[in-house]
C-alpha cells in the first residue's frame, strides 16, 4: 500500500465523520452506552466471584464432636471428616481454645461470668473447596459418627452463588444484544455516508477502483468511531467504579478487600472494549457498503 | 478490441433489450452507435462497461470475456475503459483539476502521476484556464469536456460514451464530437452512442444502427439504414 492511498483512507474517514457530525456523535453514545452496561455487569460478575473466592477461603463449616468424646477420640474423627470429597482441610479446635477466643471476642462483657469452658465443645473447622456445595457438604458431615451438629451459613453463600449466576447469564445476554444494537447503529451512520457518496462510489467503480479500495474510508470511519467508544466508555467505567465502590464500601458491609481495585482490572477491560469498539467498527461498515460494491 | 458474439439480453421483467447483435470494432476505430429510443444502445454500453451481463452470447472488451469474468478482475477490465455519460456525472463539490485527479487517486496512482498528468489531460480537451472551477460554474460543454478528460485520465485502450451530446446544443455538440476525433486521432478507439442524425452525417466514420434489439445496419462513411 502506497502511503499516498493510506492518507486518503484517513483523510476520507475523518472528513465523513465530521460531515455527519450528529450521527457520528450518536453512534458513539450507542457505543459508550452500550459498552458501559458490558463493562459494569462484567465488573459486577468478576466482583461477586471474587466474593465467593474469598468466602470461599474464609466460609467455614463448624462441626461440633459429641460431649462425650474424649479430645483423643474427637481427633480420630478428623480422617473421616476428610474423607468427604469437597472438603478441602479441617482444623481440631479443643473445647478450651474455643472458650477462650469466645471470651477474648467479648473481652468487655461480663455476660459470660460464671460459665466455663465446660459449656463449649470441641469442634472441628471445615474448610470446603466450593462454596456452591455448601448444602451437601454439611448434610454429608452430619453422618460422620461422633458430630453431633453441624453449622453452617449456607443462606449467605447460596444466595451469592444465585447472584454470580443470574449476574453471569445476564451479562452474556446483554454483550449480544447491546453488541447487535451498537452494529445496527454503527452501520446506519455510515450508510449516510455511503448514500451521501454514492455517485463518488459510481464513479470510483466506473474508472476501475477495487473494492477493497472503496471499502477502506468506510471502515477506517468505523475504526475511528469504535475506538472513540471504547476509550470514552473506558474512561467513563473507570470513574463510575471508583465511585461505586466508595459508595459500596462506606454504605455496607463489604469490606474493602473483597472488592477488586480498578488497576486490576483495567488492561483486560480497556482490551476488551477496544475489540469491541473495533470490531463494531469493522462490521458496521462492511455491512453498510455491502450493496454498494455488488456491480 | 470490442467484439460481441450473438449476445441477448433480457431484463428481470422479461423486456427483450438485445436479439442477437455481432459486431466487431478494432483497436484504433472512431463508430457511432445510432438507433432510435428504447432500441437498446444503453444495454449495449452497459454490457462493455460490465454493469450487467449478457443473458445469451459473448462479450470480449480488450481480451475480457465478460460473461466469464472473475469479479475481483473487473475493476482492471474499468481501467481498459474510460466511459462518458449524457448527464456528466461529476462530483459536484469537487473543482474541475479535482474530479480528473480522483479518477487517478482511486486506482492507486501517485501523487506525482496525478501532477503530471492532469494538467496534460485539461490542456487536451482544452480546460486549461478552469481548473479551480466547480462543475456549477461551468456551461454544459466545459463539463462535458470535464467527463471527457476523466474518462481519459487513466490511458484508456477505449473511450464509450453514451449521448455525451445529449444535453447540448449543436454548436457545442459539434465541439465535443471534434474533441473525439482527436483522441482518436490520438490512437484511443472511440464509440459514441448518439440518435442525432446530422451529426453523424458531418463525419465520415463507421455507423452501427440498431433497432429493436438488432443491428439494421453496419457501413462506414456516415452511411446507416434509418429503418428496418
Ligand atoms: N433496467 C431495465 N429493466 C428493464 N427494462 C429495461 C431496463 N433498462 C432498459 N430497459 C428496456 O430495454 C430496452 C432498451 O433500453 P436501452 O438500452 O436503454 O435503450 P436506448 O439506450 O437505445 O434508448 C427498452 O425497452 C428499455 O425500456
Ligand atoms: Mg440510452
Amino acid at each position: 500500500m502506497r502511503g499516498n492511498r493510506f492518507t486518503y483512507y484517513i483523510r476520507e474517514g475523518v472528513s465523513s465523520i465530521f460531515n455527519h457530525g450528529f450521527m457520528s456523535f450518536a453512534s458513539v453514545c450507542i457505543i459508550v452506552a452500550c459498552l458501559l452496561i458490558m463493562g459494569s455487569f462484567t465488573l459486577l460478575a468478576l466482583n461477586v466471584d471474587n466474593i465467593i473466592d474469598t468466602m470461599e477461603s474464609q466460609n467455614e463449616i463448624m462441626a461440633f464432636v459429641n460431649e462425650t468424646f474424649s479430645e483423643e477420640e474427637a481427633r480420630a474423627i478428623e480422617p473421616e471428616i476428610e474423607r468427604i470429597d469437597n472438603v478441602d482441610y479441617a482444623v481440631f479446635v479443643t473445647r478450651d481454645t474455643a472458650w477462650e477466643d469466645f471470651v477474648e471476642t467479648y473481652e468487655n462483657s461480663t455476660t459470660f461470668e460464671g460459665l466455663d469452658s465446660s459449656v463449649t465443645r470441641d469442634r472441628f473447622v471445615v474448610y470446603l473447596k466450593d462454596i456452591s456445595l455448601m448444602e451437601e457438604t454439611r448434610d454429608a458431615l452430619t453422618y460422620v459418627p461422633g458430630i453431633d451438629y453441624v453449622r453452617a451459613s449456607t443462606q449467605i453463600s447460596q444466595g451469592f452463588v444465585r447472584i454470580r449466576n443470574i449476574v453471569t447469564l445476564a451479562s452474556i445476554g446483554l454483550v449480544a444484544v447491546l453488541f447487535i444494537i451498537s452494529l445496527f447503529i454503527m452501520s446506519n451512520t455510515i450508510k449516510l455516508t455511503t448514500f451521501e457518496r454514492r455517485d463518488e462510489i459510481a464513479i470510483m467503480k466506473m474508472v476501475g477502483a477495487t473494492s477493497t479500495f472503496i471499502r477502506w474510508p468506510f471502515v477506517v470511519q468505523g475504526l475511528i468511531l469504535g475506538l472513540i467508544g471504547a476509550l470514552v466508555s473506558f474512561t467513563l467505567e473507570w470513574g463510575l467504579y471508583q465511585v461505586l465502590i466508595q459508595q459500596l464500601i462506606s454504605g455496607s458491609g463489604i469490606s474493602f478487600l473483597t472488592v477488586i481495585p480498578f488497576y486490576r482490572v483495567s488492561i483486560p477491560l480497556l482490551i476488551a472494549y477496544c475489540a469491541v469498539g473495533l470490531g463494531v467498527g469493522v462490521i458496521g461498515s462492511m455491512l453498510a457498503i455491502k450493496n454498494y460494491l455488488k456491480v | 478490441m470490442v467484439q460481441f458474439t450473438d449476445v441477448f439480453k433480457s431484463y428481470e421483467n422479461g423486456t427483450k433489450a438485445l436479439r442477437g447483435i455481432s459486431f466487431t470494432i478494432n483497436d484504433g476505430e472512431f463508430v457511432f452507435l445510432v438507433g432510435p429510443s428504447g432500441s437498446g444502445k444503453t444495454t449495449i454500453i452497459k454490457l462493455l462497461t460490465g454493469e450487467i451481463a449478457p443473458t445469451e452470447g459473448t462479450v470480449m472488451v480488450n481480451n475480457y470475456d465478460l460473461g466469464h469474468i472473475r469479479f475481483s478482475k473487473m475493476p482492471y477490465m474499468r481501467r481498459t475503459l474510460g466511459v462518458v455519460f449524457q448527464d456528466y456525472r461529476l462530483i459536484e463539490d469537487k473543482t474541475v483539476y479535482e474530479n480528473v485527479a480522483f479518477a487517478m487517486r482511486v486506482i492507486g496512482a501517485s501523487g506525482k502521476e496525478i501532477r503530471r498528468r492532469v494538467p496534460y489531460v485539461l490542456e487536451l480537451v482544452g480546460l486549461d484556464t478552469r481548473t479551480r472551477r466547480k462543475p456549477q460554474e461551468l456551461s454544459g460543454g466545459e463539463q462535458q469536456r470535464v467527463a471527457i478528460a476523466r474518462a481519459l485520465v487513466n490511458n484508456p485502450r477505449l473511450i464509450i460514451a453514451d449521448e455525451p451530446t445529449g444535453n447540448l446544443d449543436p454548436a457545442r455538440s459539434l465541439e465535443i464530437m471534434m474533441l473525439l476525433q482527436k483522441i482518436n486521432e490520438l490512437g484511443t478507439t472511440v464509440l459514441v452512442v448518439t440518435h442525432e442524425k446530422e451529426l453523424v452525417e458531418s463525419f465520415s466514420k463507421r455507423v452501427i444502427a440498431i433497432d429493436a434489439g438488432k443491428i439494421i445496419s453496419d457501413g462506414m462513411d456516415g452511411y446507416y439504414r434509418y429503418e428496418r
